[in-house]
C-alpha cells in the first residue's frame, strides 16, 4: 500500500511542471498557435524563478518573475508567429534552443546556491484522508495553486467572453473578423498567456520539486506537456489527469530501484513517451478530428496564421 | 661606402633587437637557466582548464580553489583559470592561448580533457600539461602526466560516520553511473558502515544523469519513504538530495563540497576535494625542472597509504559522537598501512560469492576492476 502511495504522491508532485505547462498549451492550441517552444519558456521560467528567488528570498516573487520570463518569450514566438508569418514549429524550436543557451550562460552562477523554495505544507483535515490525503494534501503550496487553476483555464475558456474569443480565433477565424475582433491579438495573448503558464510550471521544478538550478534540468518536460495537450483532446481537467499518469511513470523508476526491483532504468525513461504513443494510437482519428479547426491547418501545413 | 654603412646600421639593429629580445626572456624567468631547460621549468605562468564553472559547489570549485592556493603559494607566478572549457577540441586553443601568455604548465582539470591535452604536450614538447582523472593507456610523454586521489577511502570513513548515526539502519546512495570509481565509493561506504554496524544496508538509487535535479529529487524521495535516514551521491550538483534529506529530517553524507550550510541539521560529513597540497607540490617540481622521470611524469595515484590524498573528509556535522570521531581518525591511519583497506577480505558480492579472500588486501587497480557490488548493498548494478 505505501510503494502505490508514495508512488503516486511522487508523481502528483512530478507532474505539476508538466501540468502547468499542458495547461498553457491546451490555451494556446485552442487559439490556433502550437508551440514548440513550451520547453523554453519552462527554462526560463525555472532559471528565472529561480535566480529571483535567491536575490530576494521570497519564492512568491520567483514566480511571479518565472511567469514573466515564460510569458516574454512565448510572446516572441507569438510576434514571429502572428505578425510575422513565421512557421510555427521552426519559431517554437529556434526560441527553445536561444532559451536553453540563454539559461545556461546566466543560470551558470546560480548553480549550488541555495534557493528558499516551497515547503510541504500538510492541508488541515484533509491530509488525514487516507490513501488520498498524502497524496494530494501533503503537498507544497504552488502545487495547491495548480489545484486551482484548471477550473480556473477551464472557466474562462469555455465560460467567459474572453475564453470565446480565444477558442473562435483557433475554430473559425473568419468569424472573429466578421464581428470586429483582431485575431491577431486574440492568438497573441492565447500564446502569451500560455508562456506564463509553462514558465510557472518551470518554476515549481526549480523552486519546488527539486529545489536547485542546472543548466537543461526540465529534461523534456515541456515536450511531454505538448504531448499531453493533444491527447488530452484540448480539454483543461483531461490534462490534469494525464499529467499526473506520466508524472506518475516518471517517479516509478526510482521507486522501484529503491526497493530492490531489477528494473532496466532507460526502459522506465522511455514510459512516459511510449503512454503518449500508445494513448494517440488508441485514440488517433478522434484526436484529430476534434482538434481546434485552424490546428489542422498547421498540421496540414497550411499556410501561417496570420 | 653608404652600402656600408646602411648594411652596418642594419647589423647593429638586428644586434640591439638581439640583446634586447634576449635581456626580456631573461627577465621573464624566475630561475637562470644554465641548462638548456627541462619541460615547464622555472615557468612564470600556471594555466588552470575547468569543464564547469567555477562556482558549482563541487568538482570545479575544487580545482579553483587549488588554484587560488597555487597564487599564495607562489606569488612571483601568475595564475590563470578558464571555466566552461568543453571536453573537445576547445580545450586545445584555450591551452594554446594559456601558453601564448606564458604558461609552460597546464592542469587539465576533466577525465575528457586528456585527449586535447596530449595533443597540446605533443605540440609543445617545453611545456608540461598534466590531466587530472584519466589515464594515459600508451606511453607517457616526457612532458605529461595524469594525477587522481583515491577517492573511495574517505567515503569508508563516511561509511563509519552513517553506519555509526543511523537509526534505521538504511542508508541511501543517489548515483549516476556504474563506473568504477562509484562502485568503489559505493562498497567502501557499505563497508564502513559494517565496520560498526553489521545491520546498516545501502540501498542504490541509479539517475542515470550526472545532474537531472528532477531525477534526484524522485531517487532521494524514493530512498526516504524507504525509512532510508542517511542519504548520500555520487553526483556532479549535489544541492537537491541534500536538501530533500535535511527537509525529511534525514542525514546527510555529502560528496564534492562541504555543503553543511545547507544542511545544518543532519550534516554528518562528506568526502571533499583538497587539491592545495597535490597542486603545490606538482608546481614546484615542474618549475625547479624536475617534472621528466618523477612520479607525475605517469599515472600518478595517491591514496592514504602513498601519501597525502586529495580527497579528504569534510568536517563533522553536530551527530557526531567523539566516539564515532575517533573510530574514524584510527581507521585513517589504519587505512595509510600496509594492512589497512576497505576490502580486506573476505569480501562477499550481493549473491555470497567470495570475491576477495580472507586476509587478502586488493591493491588500488584490484579495486578499479570491480564489478560487483558488495553484500549489504540493496540494488542491482544499472546496465
Amino acid at each position: 500500500m505505501s510503494l502505490i502511495v508514495d508512488v503516486l504522491s511522487g508523481g502528483v508532485r512530478g507532474g505539476t511542471s508538466i501540468m502547468y505547462a499542458g495547461l498553457g498549451e491546451t490555451v494556446s492550441e485552442r487559439s490556433g498557435v502550437i508551440n514548440l517552444g513550451t520547453e523554453g519558456s519552462m527554462l526560463v521560467g525555472a532559471l528565472g524563478a529561480y535566480a529571483v528567488g535567491v536575490e530576494t528570498g521570497n519564492p512568491w516573487i520567483g514566480v511571479l518573475a518565472g511567469a514573466a520570463a515564460g510569458g516574454l518569450l512565448a510572446l516572441l514566438h507569438a510576434y514571429l508567429v502572428v505578425r510575422r508569418g513565421a512557421s510555427q514549429f521552426a519559431s517554437g524550436l529556434t526560441l527553445l534552443f536561444l532559451a536553453l543557451g540563454l539559461t545556461s550562460l546566466f543560470g551558470a552562477s546560480y548553480v549550488g546556491q541555495p534557493v528558499v523554495g516551497f515547503d510541504k505544507w500538510d492541508v488541515p483535515l484533509l491530509s488525514d484522508i487516507p490513501f488520498v490525503g498524502p497524496i494530494f494534501f501533503q503537498q507544497d503550496p504552488l502545487l495547491y495553486l495548480s489545484y486551482f487553476m484548471v477550473p480556473l483555464v477551464w472557466f474562462v475558456l469555455f465560460k467567459t467572453r474572453v475564453g470565446l474569443l480565444i477558442r473562435t480565433a483557433g475554430e473559425r477565424s473568419d468569424s472573429l473578423t466578421v464581428h470586429g475582433y483582431s485575431v491577431r491579438t486574440w492568438r497573441m495573448i492565447a500564446v502569451t498567456v500560455g508562456g506564463c503558464l509553462a514558465g510557472i510550471g518551470g518554476a515549481h521544478l526549480s523552486t519546488a520539486y527539486a529545489n536547485a538550478w542546472f543548466e537543461n534540468m526540465v529534461a523534456g518536460r515541456g515536450f511531454i506537456a505538448v504531448a499531453l495537450v493533444i491527447f488530452a483532446v484540448w480539454s483543461p481537467f483531461r490534462v490534469m489527469g494525464g499529467a499526473y499518469l506520466f508524472g506518475t511513470a516518471i517517479a516509478l523508476g526510482p521507486a522501484l530501484q529503491a526497493r530492490g526491483y531489477e528494473i532496466n532504468q532507460f526502459l522506465l525513461d522511455a514510459v512516459p513517451f511510449v503512454l503518449t504513443l500508445v494513448v494517440l494510437t488508441v485514440l488517433g482519428k478522434k484526436t484529430l478530428s476534434s482538434s481546434p479547426a485552424e490546428l489542422k491547418r498547421v498540421f496540414e501545413n497550411a499556410p501561417p496564421a496570420t | 661606402m653608404s652600402m656600408r654603412k646602411s648594411t652596418l646600421g642594419v647589423l647593429a639593429g638586428l644586434a640591439a633587437g638581439a640583446v634586447i629580445l634576449t635581456g626580456c626572456s631573461s627577465a621573464t624567468e624566475t630561475k637562470a637557466t644554465a641548462s638548456e631547460g627541462a619541460p615547464g621549468e622555472g615557468t612564470s605562468a600556471v594555466g588552470f582548464i575547468m569543464v564547469g564553472p567555477k562556482d558549482d559547489y563541487g568538482y570545479n570549485q575544487a580545482v579553483y580553489e587549488g588554484s587560488e592556493v597555487i597564487k599564495k603559494e607562489f606569488p612571483d607566478v601568475e595564475v590563470m583559470t578558464a571555466e566552461n572549457v568543453p571536453e573537445d577540441d576547445t580545450a586545445a586553443t584555450t591551452m594554446e592561448q594559456m601558453i601564448d601568455k606564458g604558461a609552460k604548465l597546464i592542469f587539465a582539470t576533466s577525465y575528457g580533457h586528456l585527449d586535447a591535452a596530449l595533443k597540446v604536450a605533443e605540440d609543445h614538447p617545453d611545456v608540461v600539461v598534466v590531466q587530472q582523472g584519466n589515464t594515459i593507456t600508451d606511453d607517457v610523454p616526457d612532458n605529461s602526466g595524469t594525477y587522481f586521489g583515491t577517492v573511495y577511502e574517505p567515503m569508508y570513513l563516511a561509511g563509519i560516520a552513517a553506519g555509526a548515526s543511523t537509526k534505521t539502519n538504511k542508508l541511501g546512495y543517489v548515483y549516476a553511473f556504474p563506473i568504477p570509481q562509484t562502485i568503489a565509493n559505493i562498497n567502501a561506504f557499505e563497508r564502513g558502515a559494517q565496520s560498526v554496524n553489521p545491520d546498516a544496508e545501502t540501498i542504490t538509487v541509479s539517475t542515470s544523469s550526472w545532474c537531472d535535479p528532477g531525477k534526484q529529487q524522485a531517487a532521494a524521495e524514493s530512498l526516504l519513504s524507504q525509512d532510508v535516514d542517511v542519504l548520500t551521491q555520487h553526483q556532479d550538483c549535489t544541492a537537491t538530495v541534500i536538501q530533500a534529506a535535511e527537509k525529511a529530517g534525514a542525514m546527510t553524507v555529502g560528496y564534492h563540497a562541504d555543503a553543511s550550510s545547507i544542511a545544518p541539521t543532519g550534516w554528518l560529513t562528506g568526502a571533499v576535494w583538497d587539491w592545495g597540497p597535490l597542486y603545490t607540490d606538482i608546481v614546484k617540481t615542474v618549475i625547479d625542472g624536475d617534472f621528466v622521470g618523477s612520479e607525475y611524469n605517469d599515472n600518478f595515484r595517491v591514496g592514504y597509504k602513498t601519501g597525502t590524498n586529495p580527497f579528504v573528509l569534510a568536517p563533522y556535522g553536530p551527530d557526531v559522537t567523539e566516539e564515532t570521531q575517533t573510530k574514524i581518525t584510527e581507521a585513517q591511519k589504519w587505512l595509510g598501512t600496509d594492512e589497512g583497506s576497505p576490502f580486506v577480505g573476505p569480501v562477499l558480492d550481493q549473491d555470497g560469492k567470495v570475491k576477495v579472500e580472507d586476509g587478502d588486501i586488493p591493491t588500488y587497480a584490484d579495486v578499479d576492476a570491480m564489478d560487483y557490488f558488495v553484500q549489504g548493498v540493496v540494488g542491482k548494478l544499472a546496465q
